[in-house]
């Protein structure tokens, strides 16, 4: 491509036939406690 | 859905629905921003301005890239499949402070009620509820929180020793943080949080003036120069473990960046700066009219960001981290906050609440540890509030990287858990394309 650059491979909708295990990070348990961002969690199956 | 944006000189495209990011040259920029893909008849301004031949490139390209599902995918309509099941808990540990914070949100620590300390026989009695309804979950979050948990250190001891000891029994893992002024920080309790505590939180606001302009003691003076020796020994303990230094901005200080600059400056490397959270009406909060200047601020916070890691002095920003490649799955990204459901906060008289941030408004008890949670109504609510329910999120390019926002700053702000708060929402949107900026980067 000479007009764009992709950044990234992951299509977050990949892993939509799983349900999530739910064993990551609360939001609000790490740095913030006042606003809340889940694209900065670690998923702990990485 | 799309969104496109340029920030320090470089522009992108996100299609929300993959969360593919593709960082495009200015004629690509000019098509999209023109419609001019989507309606041909648009292309006329573009075909004026650039050679025909390379728009018609840039055309192909972009065919190719939605061919292959990169561009311009399809909305999907997606429920939450996490099952609500607590996990994670804040322990308010000493509802009393030996600091007197200008903008603290708990009220200089007592969250408006009496100066209390978290009883042992509490402390055991939450973690134990945490362990009977985690069913299927093996890792515990509880931060130790207050006030001052420092003021009540020896019952944070007994309960991790007790944690220890059930984890084994009901085969769960806890993990324990803890967020402390740094006041009553001493060689042997830095042993002991470095020892047992995977995550630290260590509460400075940057630059010497800034701090102790807010971060006072009893006798109204500063605290910078009794707690950045602490901290620097801490985190030198610490080795590799994490810990984060966490400061808080105001209308005071919208120049951040030099806040964060100073912290670096003092050695550390893992840093968040959050906006005060307070009423709108407080001389210190950020509100509509400071939106512009501190998303400037945030993208000088980029430059600065960018320009360290370039000279391999990199640091952690906390909101600038965004994983594009292997960050939480679709499910976590719909699910939120988890307030009232996955995570609690227990007072020191043992009331639940469904987070810290409600702590002190007797509205929002929704049971204690003797009963466990009995008020379902409001963790309903909260848990059906979602970036798949709420009106404004589902038509937001942000939504599956910031997850909805926070329910508490909806409710205080707008009276409804459906309706996010939007400054937190502009801010939010802003660090998201400041945390694109620095992965094009890397």
């Amino acid at each position: 491509m000479k007009h764009t650059k992709q950044l990234n491979n992951k299509n977050i909708m990949s892993n939509i036939a799983n349900k999530g295990c739910g064993e990551c990070q609360t939001s609000c348990q790490s740095a913030c406690k006042t606003s809340c961002t889940v694209g900065n969690q670690k998923c702990e199956n990485n | 859905m799309i969104h496109f944006f340029e920030i320090l000189n470089k522009k992108y495209i996100v299609d929300v629905n993959s969360g593919i990011v593709h960082e495009v040259d200015d004629l690509v920029y000019d098509i999209i921003k023109e419609d001019a893909y989507k309606k041909r008849e648009n292309l006329d301004i573009i075909y004026d301005k650039y050679d025909n031949d390379l728009v018609d490139e840039c055309i192909g390209e972009l065919k190719n890239l939605e061919n292959n599902n990169l561009l311009y995918t399809e909305d999907k309509i997606i429920t939450p499949k996490i099952k609500p099941t607590l996990k994670s808990m804040c322990l308010n540990i000493a509802h009393d402070c030996n600091l007197l914070c200008e903008y603290c949100f708990a009220s200089k620590g007592d969250f408006g009620g009496n100066k209390e300390l978290m009883s042992f026989e509490t402390g055991k009695k939450a973690l134990d509820y945490l362990v009977k309804t985690s069913h299927g979950r093996k890792n515990l979050e509880v931060d130790f929180f207050g006030g001052e948990p420092l003021m009540n250190f020896q019952v944070v001891k007994d309960l991790v020793e007790y944690s220890r000891k059930i984890e084994k029994e009901h085969n769960k893992n806890f993990r324990f943080t803890i967020t402390t002024n740094g006041m009553l920080l001493d060689e042997k309790n830095m042993d002991y949080i470095n020892e047992n505590f995977q995550n630290v939180v260590l509460s400075l606001d940057g630059r010497k003036e800034i701090n102790d302009k807010m971060r006072i003691d009893k006798a109204k003076k500063g605290t910078y120069d009794k707690i950045v020796p602490k901290f620097k020994n801490l985190v030198e303990k610490r080795k590799d473990k994490d810990y984060f230094i966490r400061g808080t901005f105001t209308r005071e200080n919208l120049d951040f960046t030099e806040d964060v600059k100073n912290i670096k400056n003092l050695g550390f490397d893992i840093i968040s700066m959050e906006p005060v959270v307070t009423d709108e009406k407080n001389k210190f909060s950020i509100n509509k009219d400071h939106v512009e200047t501190v998303k400037k601020e945030y993208e000088n916070l980029c430059k600065y960001y960018i320009d360290k890691n370039n000279k391999g002095e990199g640091f952690n920003f906390f909101h600038f981290e965004i994983d594009l490649e292997s960050g939480p799955c679709i499910y976590k990204k719909i699910s939120g906050c988890g307030a009232g459901n996955e995570y609690i906060a227990v007072t020191p008289s043992g009331d639940i609440y469904p987070c810290h941030q409600f702590v002190g408004d007797e509205d929002f008890i929704i049971g204690n540890v003797q009963t466990g949670i009995t008020e379902k109504e409001i963790p309903n609510a909260m848990y059906k509030s979602n970036i798949t329910t709420k009106e404004k999120c589902k038509d937001c390019w942000a939504k599956y990287f910031c997850g909805g926002g926070c329910h508490a700053n909806a409710y205080n702000f707008n009276n409804s858990f459906m309706e996010p708060y939007e400054v937190g929402c502009e801010l939010e949107k802003k660090r998201i394309e400041c945390a694109i900026r620095i992965k094009s980067e890397k």
